[in-house]
């Protein structure tokens, strides 16, 4: 059998990429904003996890206007949502392995 | 050694996924003392028109047709819609204070993607049910209010459940039991107003107080 360990994606190492995964997951999209208030991190931390998962085409990005102020909100893409369950899979795995 | 620490670590990632999962598309900060002011408040109104309707001249049971066109500026219908607004305002002020300072105590938004949910899946039940309740009104058949709102409320309450703590759904049942129930007893309305959005939003404010706030 092989290590469920290895079979941990290394871009979900980080709890906030966990972090805006799991909403994702849930949600049909989410606005900056929201995202930075339910994972409390601040804005410059918030982006560039961001970055890295539009990079690997985990999430998409939306930009929109309410009245003049800007709306940027985000999606999970079929190969976000398909990593991450396979991540989860993994995390189950472990715990599994141990008991 | 390592494998417990690996342990340790997973089962916090799953928390951690868990909870953001959960606060992202549930509003929790909904407080039990809302439901308890409410509760008291529409309370509180029932007995104003309780106190009222003793009076003679007031016919609860009627319609239009029987009784020719009303005149809508009847001054006992004026009272009654005002004494209603008041109650919804004043136990809407309140409801709303505790939660915000439920909310402000969890260092969570009262304004949020959650929050927002709830209240949209609330609108159109909400909204359908104050039609019902307008026409039953300009028509003169003041026995279909009760049974409108606690129904429609009820099914918005169902409605919101899902983004909010689950347990509201059961008080949504019982109001759209009940409001049915009163269509059977037209001269009861007042009590199973009294009933539904009283006494159950007392009884439900406090099971949540007990459960989430304590």
């Amino acid at each position: 059998m092989s290590n469920p360990i290895g079979q941990l994606n290394k871009i979900f190492d980080s709890r906030i990429r966990i972090g805006i995964m799991s909403a994702l997951m849930v949600n049909e999209n989410i606005n900056f904003n929201d995202l930075k208030s339910l994972i409390d991190v601040t804005d410059g931390n918030l982006a560039s996890h961001m970055k890295t998962l539009v990079e690997n085409d985990y999430i998409r990005v939306y930009k929109g206007f309410i009245g003049r102020k800007t709306n940027t909100t985000y999606m999970i893409t079929k190969t976000g949502e398909k990593a991450f369950r396979a991540h989860l899979d993994a995390l189950e795995k472990i715990i599994q392995g141990l008991n | 050694m390592q494998q417990e620490d690996n342990k340790e670590a997973t089962l916090e990632a799953l928390e951690e996924i868990r909870n953001i999962m959960d606060r992202s598309v549930r509003f929790i900060s909904l407080s039990g003392w809302s439901g308890i002011w409410a509760g008291c408040t529409a309370l509180a109104g029932s007995f104003i028109a309780y106190r009222w309707m003793l009076n003679p001249d007031f016919k609860y049971i009627r319609t239009a047709f029987s009784e020719g066109s009303i005149n809508y500026f009847d001054p006992y219908i004026t009272r009654f819609i005002i004494l209603g607004i008041a109650v919804f305002i004043i136990a809407f002020a309140g409801g709303l204070f505790f939660t915000w300072k439920k909310a402000h105590r969890q260092q969570q938004q009262l304004w949020s993607n959650a929050s927002r949910q709830m209240l949209f899946h609330m609108f159109l039940p909400i909204f359908a049910g104050g039609i019902f309740t307008v026409m039953s009104v300009y028509y003169g058949c003041f026995m279909f209010i009760v049974p409108s709102c606690l129904a429609f409320y009820g099914l918005a309450l169902i409605g919101a459940s899902r983004h909010t703590l689950s347990d509201i759904r059961y008080l949504g049942m019982l109001d759209v039991t009940l409001g049915c129930a009163s269509l059977f007893l037209p001269a009861f309305g007042l009590l199973f107003w009294a009933t539904g959005f009283g006494l159950l939003h007392i009884l439900y404010g406090a099971v949540m107080w007990n459960k989430y706030d304590k």
